[in-house]
């Protein structure tokens, strides 16, 4: 009787684990590629928000959750490409712009909120995606997605390229390497990948859009990505493991510790990490740094 | 036969500056041309033109004959052009094959073919005998082997024409040498090559054809064997260019700088000044020669107090300064010219005021009440203007928009001023023109013969030779020699660089 | 004398210099945000008149602005001090909602203390509270090189349960979610008490703490040794660090300061507003404004005043202009619109390409090399 008490709640801490640590996933893969071509995108928060509410938006207007999900898809690339030509082009200060895709991002999605459901808060329920056995379809998505990230980084010739261009943008660029083109497909593609996570968050698992629901996952992510030192596998074995963190909540309510200590869990392990007390890791070398042609 | 390479008319301006006005230039097939001129002749932005990094906004290039439009680097590419840069374009992480074959990788359907990649790599560095391990990380190689990494990149493309911008500023004399020889052997095999440089010496030894290029214009073109150093240097300067300094007999007096046993870690945390012993006496420049990256540059940041010294001890008239912040070796009469003005020596986005008490800005003399007066702040800046003859409208701009000449006066004005028992020049002169390269070497000689103790740290074997009373030679980490300036030769001095042994193990 | 009428010209002329980048960006924006509000039918021109009547229309509509101008001043004080480290203090939010509880507390822990005496200490608990929690990040920048972004936004988290934790149990009201409230001792004087034009707003003499905080960040950043050693650290850290200055002491100490305002802001909301802290469910938005606050004041003191009131008005025009049927969300897309053109340094970059061609075109015509 006792074995199986303790491989249920297993179970359950492993699907919980699961569950938390999807939208993460996505995030810092996305992250991982913008980062590795050399633009920080602090905006994986604002862009997961403008994500889980497309994907409710679109499956809301259609009837489909499909839609839904390539609506998130699309808005998160969009959003990603504003971000790229803003830090490339403009070349402004990336964590700054990022923050401000935060800002408005948040604005954008309260203000239609409240004008096509009429109240702020959140929206009615749409049809979503069902779990298929224990793990939403996201989760198996994310894991795909943390093999194909892998291979196309290490095992691609745009994985080298991407590579260099984050480490010495003026190398890649005397070789013909177009080192614009490259960071604007690289944060394009993170906008796309923050798009599914939102949408993994509302429509992957819940029915609705609820304001705040994002809570700081985006930057969660970037700690994960960090703490993973820049590589898909370690980012997302770093996800599972502040999705357990964040896991532990759902089990832990008999715990002798008060509850706003575990909602703070991830947050202070996130800073552990980020400040090399679980090891050191350095980032891309060329990281935040805009690039300049040259022609003086 | 059409020349391999010809540029007609060819203008390019940048917001002040004209670098390219009207050029003509001709290559032909199998030579090696020099390109020489003195920093910001226009000499790179000539060939940063040919390879397709910058556009002209007048002119044509004929490549073997055709016109040609060379858009961006891919084009020059095709056209069988390759460039090595002066400051290396190596991606420090990746391995030699990686940063070799990058832009042109071989596939395996949409996978990288890395083994393809190192057999490739391997094959062209055996047909050209540029020896090199395919495998390395290029973080952990030697620089002439980077070198030849940078010239197999060029190989691994197909280029026939060469385009090599200051290639010996990294080596040693020996090195240099070794460089005239690959650049022989790759003639033979059918290159042309282009060397761009402002170092006469080279220019004899390793050319056919030299055009010195000055202030944007073509001067003229010759025939090395036909002309001569001397020749070569006033059509580079426009006048007649004394190579020597006016000075007196040095009188020295007792040591001011007495460093013993320092050990200093780099960077990466491995050795890079393994024990040296010096002295500088007041009256006297000491000059340190050494090939870049021998430790000059973290010995100087130790006795500043910018790097910690693992072991040893740094006496300032009989004090010891080891180890201490650099505020307090600053106030315990340090100057320091730094070798990166950009980076150490100015705050660019400050204002030329604010910049000229950088160091001394806790000084009384420069209070009002609680806090700063920018009164007398700007009346000391003005002082220090006219007095080094800073070119500026006013003390008020930032110091960004001065020209780098006049920025390092700037420097030099606010670190002399503070009368300094020792003042530490490293590459005082990088980048400057004729006329403020007297004008620094001017000041170095007044402070030395004031009794001050003069410590010159440079890369330019001319400058170290004309300037020091006592020159001492780093090589890995250490003092090799010390020779009275009356006793060094440029060949004496080069194998001492080189680490006393006239061939290099690679 | 004249060098000192001299120098306070100087001085003006420089803060104008300053300010001029963002005015033109708040402008591009309002028309940008005009554009949105016509899209949707409605009229740009009564949503802004509403829009300013509702924060400026009469006594008490300007009192409650500046009820909320007050914090936003401070936040963005603080964000703009740390920006001139090269910081960027997004932690201001957590500092706030630490120097909100820290008051309380002290609000309420101290009562029998002459009015003046525990007004005193009160807001300086607040602000030290603030002070202290910064430290952290800033000891963490300095130490390990670990990013204040991500430190600053995980201690918002942190701070916002610790708040409700406190909140929960040690001043807790029983039964209900929100803490116990200051005394009346340590209230700040309102407004509404002397004068009848104020007497439905909650107006309180915050207002010039923050204005005299203002005065006194201007003050050690652009005329003394200190301000100079932590301007030079933001321009340009290796030249600092030449130049005797320690940038880890300077990183710290601009935090802690920044940190010490965003705190007084915290304490300031609760001994002037509020009285009592609640049970939070998401951030106070304080902290996160004042990041918009201070980039629109292109982190100058001076700036930072004017563009508080100007998101002040935004932020207390919304409900009038909601009343006339346009949704108050578009006040956080204009100003999520203008942070966007502020952060790209629009004007900025535009103008100066203009400025390159124009000087491209003297030199290629010119033919001589200068």
């Amino acid at each position: 009787m006792e074995n199986v008490g303790i491989i249920t709640v297993l179970g359950i801490i492993l699907t919980a684990t699961v569950r938390s640590a999807t939208p993460l996933m996505f995030a810092s893969l996305g992250g991982n590629f913008s980062e590795r071509s050399g633009v920080f995108n602090i905006g994986l928060e604002g862009i997961m928000t403008v994500g889980a509410f497309s994907a409710v938006f679109f499956s809301f207007k259609t009837g489909s959750p499909w839609a839904g999900l390539l609506g998130a898809m699309v808005v998160g690339g969009l959003f990603g490409l504003l971000l790229a030509f803003l830090s490339i082009y403009f070349k402004a200060n990336q964590v700054i712009v990022g923050t401000a895709i935060n800002i408005l991002a948040a604005s954008l999605t309260t203000f239609l909120l409240v004008e096509i459901w009429g109240r702020p808060g959140q929206t009615d329920n749409v049809e979503y995606f069902q779990a298929w056995g224990p793990f939403s379809l996201f989760s198996y998505l994310a894991f795909a997605m943390v093999i194909v990230s892998y291979y196309v980084m290490y095992k691609t010739p745009f994985g080298l390229r991407v590579r260099a261009v984050g480490e010495h943008p003026r190398a890649a660029d005397t070789l013909g390497v177009n080192v614009y083109v490259i960071r604007y497909i690289c944060v394009t593609i993170s906008g796309v990948l923050a798009g599914i996570g939102g949408a993994s968050l509302s429509i992957g698992s819940l029915s609705l859009f609820k304001e705040g629901m994002i809570a700081g996952k985006g930057f969660i992510a970037l700690a994960a990505l960090i703490f993973g030192k820049w590589n898909p596998i370690g980012a997302a074995l770093a996800c599972l493991f502040f999705g357990f963190a964040d896991a532990l909540q759902t089990v832990a309510t008999n715990l002798p510790v008060p509850k706003e200590f575990l909602f703070a869990l991830p947050y202070i392990l996130t800073m552990l990490a980020v400040s090399g007390f679980v090891g050191k890791s350095v980032g891309p070398a060329a990281g935040g740094i805009p690039y300049e042609k040259g022609e003086k | 036969m059409p020349a391999v390479i010809e540029m007609k008319g060819i203008c390019k301006s940048f917001p002040g500056i004209r670098a390219n006005d009207n050029i003509n230039l001709t290559v032909e097939q199998g030579e090696i041309h020099v390109l020489l001129g003195e920093n910001g002749a226009g000499k790179s932005t000539l060939m940063n033109i040919l390879y397709g990094l910058y556009q002209p906004d007048e002119g044509q290039i004929f490549v073997k004959g055709k016109p040609v439009r060379i858009s961006n680097p891919n084009i020059a590419i095709s056209q069988g052009i390759g460039m090595v840069h002066q400051h290396f374009m190596l991606v420090q992480p990746f391995t030699v094959a990686e940063n070799i074959i990058l832009g042109k990788e071989p596939k395996k359907g949409t996978t990288l073919d890395i083994e393809k990649a190192i057999k490739d790599v391997e094959e062209i560095s055996r047909k050209y005998e540029l020896k090199v391990d395919a495998k390395a990380v290029v973080q952990d190689i030697s620089v002439g082997m980077q070198q030849r990494v940078e010239i197999l990149k060029t190989l691994y493309r197909g280029a026939e024409i060469l385009i090599l911008d200051e290639p010996t500023a990294v080596l040693t004399p020996q090195e240099i040498e070794e460089l005239g020889v690959i650049l022989k052997s790759l003639v033979s095999q059918g290159k042309s090559i282009i060397l761009i440089t402002h170092k006469l010496k080279e220019v004899m030894s390793m050319s056919d054809r030299v055009t010195i290029v000055r202030r944007g214009k073509i001067i003229d073109t010759l025939n090395t064997k036909d002309t001569n150093i001397d020749e070569l240097a006033e059509k580079m300067v426009g006048r007649k260019v004394n190579l020597t300094v006016e000075k007196e007999e040095a009188k020295v007096a007792a040591p001011i700088l007495e460093i013993k046993g320092l050990k200093v870690l780099d960077s990466r945390k491995l050795e890079a000044v393994k024990g040296v012993d010096l002295q500088v006496h007041g009256g006297e420049i000491l000059g340190i020669a050494g090939v870049d990256g021998n430790g000059q540059s973290d010995l100087v940041q130790a006795i500043t107090g910018l790097s910690k010294a693992e072991a040893g001890e740094i006496l300032l008239n009989g004090k010891e300064i080891t180890n201490l912040p650099p505020k307090d070796v600053i106030e315990s009469g340090v100057g320091h010219i730094p070798e990166d003005r950009h980076k150490r020596g100015l705050v660019l986005n400050y204002s030329l005021a604010e910049n000229s008490i950088l160091g001394s800005h806790h000084s009384k003399r420069f209070r009002q009440g609680m806090g700063l007066s920018y009164l007398k702040i700007r009346e000391y800046s003005k002082k220090l203007i006219k007095e080094y003859d800073v070119r500026t409208p006013n003390e008020k701009v930032m110091a960004k928009s001065l020209s780098g000449g006049n920025q390092q006066k700037l420097i030099v004005a606010r670190e002399i001023d503070r009368d300094p028992s020792l003042c530490i020049a490293s590459q005082p002169t990088r980048g400057l023109d004729v006329g403020a390269i007297e004008f620094v070497h001017k000041k170095l000689v007044e402070l030395r013969d004031e009794g001050k103790a003069v410590l010159l740290v440079s890369l330019e074997l001319d400058e170290i030779m004309a300037l020091s009373d006592r020159i001492a030679v780093m090589y890995d980490g250490r003092i090799v020699g010390i020779l009275d300036a009356r006793d060094a030769t440029e060949k004496k001095l080069g194998i001492m660089m080189a680490g006393g042994s006239s061939q290099n193990a690679e | 004398m004249e060098s000192r009428m001299n120098e306070i010209k100087e001085d003006m002329i420089k803060t104008l210099k300053e300010i001029a980048y963002p005015l033109v960006a708040i402008l591009i924006s309002f028309i940008a945000g005009g554009i949105l509000v016509y899209s949707f039918g409605k009229d740009p021109v009564v949503a802004y008149t509403a829009l300013i009547k509702g924060s400026l229309g009469d006594w008490n509509k300007l009192g409650e602005t500046l009820v909320t101008v007050t914090p936003l001043i401070l936040t963005g004080l603080s964000i703009a001090f740390a920006f001139r480290c090269g910081l960027f203090n997004i932690g201001a939010e957590g500092q706030f909602i630490i120097g909100s509880i820290a008051a309380v507390w002290a609000g309420w822990a101290f009562a029998g203390l002459p009015a003046v005496l525990h007004i005193t200490l009160t807001l300086l608990i607040g602000a030290l509270a603030g002070g202290l929690w910064a430290s952290v990040i800033g000891w963490l920048k300095a130490k390990v090189g670990s990013h204040e972004v991500i430190n600053g936004i995980m201690m918002n988290y942190i701070a916002m349960y610790l708040s409700n934790y406190i909140t929960m149990t040690l001043l807790n009201v029983p039964e209900k979610a929100y803490s116990v409230e200051i005394a009346d001792t340590a209230k700040l004087w309102r407004f509404s008490q002397a004068f009848e034009q104020l007497k439905y707003s909650r107006l309180h003499i915050g207002i010039f703490f923050s204005l005299i905080v203002a005065v006194v960040a201007y003050y050690i950043l652009n005329k003394t040794v200190r301000g100079y050693e932590i301007r030079a650290v933001g321009f340009n850290p290796h030249a600092a660090e030449y130049g005797g200055i320690s940038v880890k002491k300077n990183i710290v100490l601009a935090m802690v300061i920044s940190g010490l305002f965003a705190g007084f802001a915290g304490a300031i909301m609760a001994t002037g507003v509020q009285y009592r802290v609640n049970n939070l469910f998401g951030f106070t938005g304080y902290g996160l404004d004042g990041i918009a606050v201070a980039l629109v004041g292109n982190n100058h003191p001076i700036g930072v005043i004017l563009s508080a009131f100007l998101f002040g008005m935004l932020q207390k025009g919304g409900p009038l202009m909601q009343i006339q049927g346009i949704p108050k969300e578009v006040v956080g897309i204009i100003q999520g619109i203008i942070i966007l053109f502020v952060a790209a340094n629009f004007v900025k970059v535009i103008t100066e390409q203009i400025k390159q061609n124009k000087e491209l075109k003297r030199s290629a015509g010119k033919g001589e090399v200068e």
